[in-house]
């Protein structure tokens, strides 16, 4: 059982990585042939840098839109960043080259935090599910796949609710690490054989696996942009994408321009 | 006025149920394929018969062709590939489009104008659309996926408004351009924008005014202000070696009261001895190649302007009010037709003629008596281009400063609308993006409803009479569907218009009223 978990964990995490890598190099190699940020817009980098910071951590024009919406969002994705962190425990190795990270992950805040976020991401996925079945404009653009997602998140988060607060479902976490560590230093250790243990890490599994080839590819998304991440200098620098160079080679020799330059006959 | 259902205005603007089929029936008139062909895409007619009328079909093997066309487009445009993947279906941009406040189709919402080329996208090109179709909402591509984009897609004036609330910065009108590019090369392009483009190419400008006609315009515009205020204003054409070359719609030498505006131009180069010309080769600022998403014919119109810059050997080229050509020209026109090393390094290029303006009243060089626009109170529309696609001035935000300040400079009554329609979050106009045509009308008497709705409630609060717009299509638009909602067609002015009424020139004299 241990090694088949670890067999779906890795392969899962493999694939997660890998798509989404490769989904960024797409992404970077299409060429963005002109400047269309939404202005107005910054006119430097570092203006640039901050205005794709509040979209990333503020959702900033999210908020502008729909109040609920933001709130639920942004719970849920403020919630999951720490439930992560916390669980960066269970796979760094105090002696190892992240152990330097130790001694922040294991203050009780952040651990307790992370914790906790078991309830904000519950929440959030729970408002952002009530609202897709609840409002009619969403409701009409949901796919089935729309409401898995969310389910699915919501059995990992509540699978760790269960294990972190539900005494009968505790989990000897000791053993989990020595697992996770053992994966990662090919040295394979038993994992402790809990239900919602295994469900748990299925689920994240199953997430790996469904997150570069659908719409969590909002990930890589939100960073590439054009509208929100070019700088907004299109009078002051010329934009030129590879493909449309050959376009400039000939535009001087379209027939009108051409006609235009001819000598004119006097009128009659 | 033709009938049409005009939409109930509330006190504020209601977000409504979504409904299947409101507005499904509504589509533009499909491009002759000889026009379709001009132009590098296809098109294929059903019969000859000169009697029977003309009946356009999608071209042999248009499944394909569209298949590719979309292949490359996802290549050549990375927002059309950022934004095919990026959606959660979150549901902010939902209540955002004024064709959507203002029909209630469900497809035009714009996250469900987006999923028509979506859903397609993620059946052909994508792990989950190939094997789980049902699951993650992806469609085959059949003739009735056609037309629904073909309705609408161009029931979207790339306007941009959904954009900015979008937590990824999803654009809809990158979509709505790569679609209709996919539609022109299978035999729907939108005859309004390809024939105009057409036009543009054997004539010189979007209303197909020759050179000849436009001199004779000209000329009566001379002579009309110099029988209003007895000053001799002129309106040069093709006039080597002056300063300014002057790129403005075509619209400004004939509509109301676009032409208004193009008189304030002539007024403020007068006062402030600037030397400029109009230009036959570029007589038109407008660029419907923006429209249709195409990166050739937006370049081969561009390329007007960079030609007559250099046979009239100007220094500087300053654009006339229009909100799509303002785009295309601030954000566009140095990488389509540039670089313009040859014109004067010290001033913006392009530059736009409220820049200019607002300069020259801020040196005091202009003599303006404000008391002359004091039978108005003034409010002002954003444009959706100038207001999202563009910018002016060095700070941003400039393109809802400068406009302002120059309306504030020439009236004692100004005035803005509600907070949530104006600057960025400004509603089109409901005609833009290459919808200003009469087959159209419909669509375009429901999505003014939101901008109609501000105004209103501008009139009603803060006795607004006029507003001011710098773009020739919300000028056009306005004018003829304002009507509809209780309005004339004189409480539309130009922002130039303004300055022009306000402006006394030297030996100005009025007439008796």
């Amino acid at each position: 059982m241990s090694t088949l978990i670890a067999a779906v964990l890795v392969f899962a995490t493999l694939f997660m990585i890998g798509g989404i890598i490769k989904k960024a190099i797409q992404f970077s190699k299409t060429p963005a042939p002109l400047k269309i940020p939404v202005t107005p817009a910054p006119k430097s980098t570092g203006g640039v840098v901050v205005r794709m910071a509040k979209e990333v951590i503020l959702f900033s024009a999210l908020f502008r839109a729909s109040k609920w919406t933001w709130l639920f969002g942004w719970l849920f994705h403020v919630s999951l960043a720490l439930a992560f962190v916390r669980h960066l425990r269970y796979i760094i190795d105090p002696e190892g080259m992240f152990g330097f990270l130790m001694p922040v992950i294991s203050l009780w805040i952040v651990q307790l935090a992370g914790q906790y976020a078991a309830f904000g991401m519950l929440i959030g996925l729970g408002g952002l599910l009530a609202r897709r079945f609840l409002v009619a404009r969403v409701r009409y653009i949901s796919a089935p796949s729309d409401y898995l997602m969310l389910v699915l998140i919501m059995a990992i988060a509540f699978s760790g609710f269960l294990m972190s607060f539900v005494s009968g479902f505790s989990v000897d976490i000791v053993q989990v690490k020595l697992f996770m560590l053992g994966i990662l230093s090919f040295n394979l250790q038993d994992l402790p054989e809990d239900t919602v243990l295994i469900a748990h890490l299925v689920l994240v599994a199953i997430l790996g696996l469904v997150l570069p080839i659908s719409k969590l590819l909002h990930i890589p998304g939100v960073f590439f942009a054009p509208t929100r991440n070019q700088v907004d200098n299109p009078r002051e620098k010329r934009h030129i994408a590879d493909w449309a160079k050959p376009l400039d080679e000939t535009r001087e020799n379209y027939p009108e321009l051409v006609a235009s330059r001819e000598p004119k006959a006097e009128e009659a | 006025m033709a009938d049409y259902e005009v939409p109930e205005v509330k006190e504020y603007a209601v977000v409504p149920m979504p409904k299947d089929d409101v507005t499904s029936h509504l589509r533009p008139f499909v491009a002759k394929p000889e026009f379709q062909e001009a132009m590098g895409y296809a098109g294929k007619k059903v019969h000859d018969d000169p009697k029977e009328m003309p009946e356009y079909v999608l071209v042999d093997g248009w499944k394909e062709k569209a298949l590719d066309k979309m292949g490359d487009l996802l290549g050549r445009y990375r927002s059309l590939q950022v934004f095919m993947d990026s959606c959660v279906k979150c549901g902010a941009c939902t209540d955002k489009c004024h064709y959507f406040l203002g029909t209630g189709d469900a497809k035009n919402m714009p996250v469900a104008r987006q999923d028509l080329l979506r859903s397609v996208y993620r059946r052909y090109f994508t792990f989950a659309g190939k094997y789980f179709p049902k699951l993650v909402g992806a469609k085959d591509l059949t003739e009735e996926v056609v037309d629904d984009w073909y309705s609408y897609f161009h029931q979207c004036s790339e306007c941009r408004r959904c954009a900015v609330f979008c937590p990824y910065g999803i654009d809809t009108a990158e979509v709505t351009m790569a679609a209709r590019e996919i539609l022109a090369h299978i035999g729907r392009g939108q005859k309004y924008a390809n024939e105009i483009i057409g036009k543009v190419f054997t004539i010189g400008n979007n209303l197909g005014l020759p050179e000849k006609a436009l001199k004779n315009v000209l000329e009566g515009l001379e002579e009309d202000v110099e029988y209003d205020i007895e000053v001799e204003v002129k309106f040069p054409l093709d006039e080597k070696g002056k300063d300014i070359l002057l790129v403005t719609p075509s619209a400004d030498f004939f509509a109301e009261p676009h032409i208004d505006g193009l008189i304030g131009y002539a007024k403020v180069f007068h006062q402030t001895n600037t030397s400029w010309t109009l230009s036959s080769i570029a007589s038109e600022a407008g660029n419907f190649g923006l429209f249709i998403g195409s990166y050739e014919n937006m370049q081969r119109i561009s390329m007007r302007v960079r030609e007559a810059a250099l046979q009239l050997g100007v220094k500087r080229i300053v654009y006339g009010e229009c909100g799509h050509a303002w785009r295309v020209g601030y954000s566009f026109l140095n990488t389509l037709a540039g670089p313009f090393d040859f014109l004067d390094q010290n001033y913006p290029i392009p530059q736009h003629i409220c820049e200019f303006t607002l300069d020259k009243l801020e040196k005091g060089e202009l003599t303006i008596d404000k008391s002359r626009n004091d039978d108005k109170t003034v409010t002002f529309h954003d444009s959706c281009n100038v207001a999202r696609g563009s910018g002016m001035g060095t700070e941003p935000g400039g393109q809802f400063t400068i406009p302002r300040a120059v309306i504030k400079a020439v009236c004692n009554n100004y005035v803005d609308m509600e907070k949530d329609t104006i600057h960025d979050a400004t509603f089109c106009c409901g005609g833009g993006g290459g919808l200003l045509t009469d087959d159209l009308m419909e669509i375009r008497v429901k999505g003014i409803l939101p901008r109609a709705t501000a105004l209103i409630n501008a009139k009603e609060e803060s006795g607004v009479t006029h507003m001011a717009a710098i773009c020739a299509i919300c000028k056009s638009q306005f004018t003829k569907v304002l009507p509809y909602y209780g309005f004339t067609m004189d409480q539309i002015v130009s922002v130039h218009q303004l300055v022009s009424d306000a402006i006394v020139l030297e030996g100005q004299v009025d007439p008796e009223d």
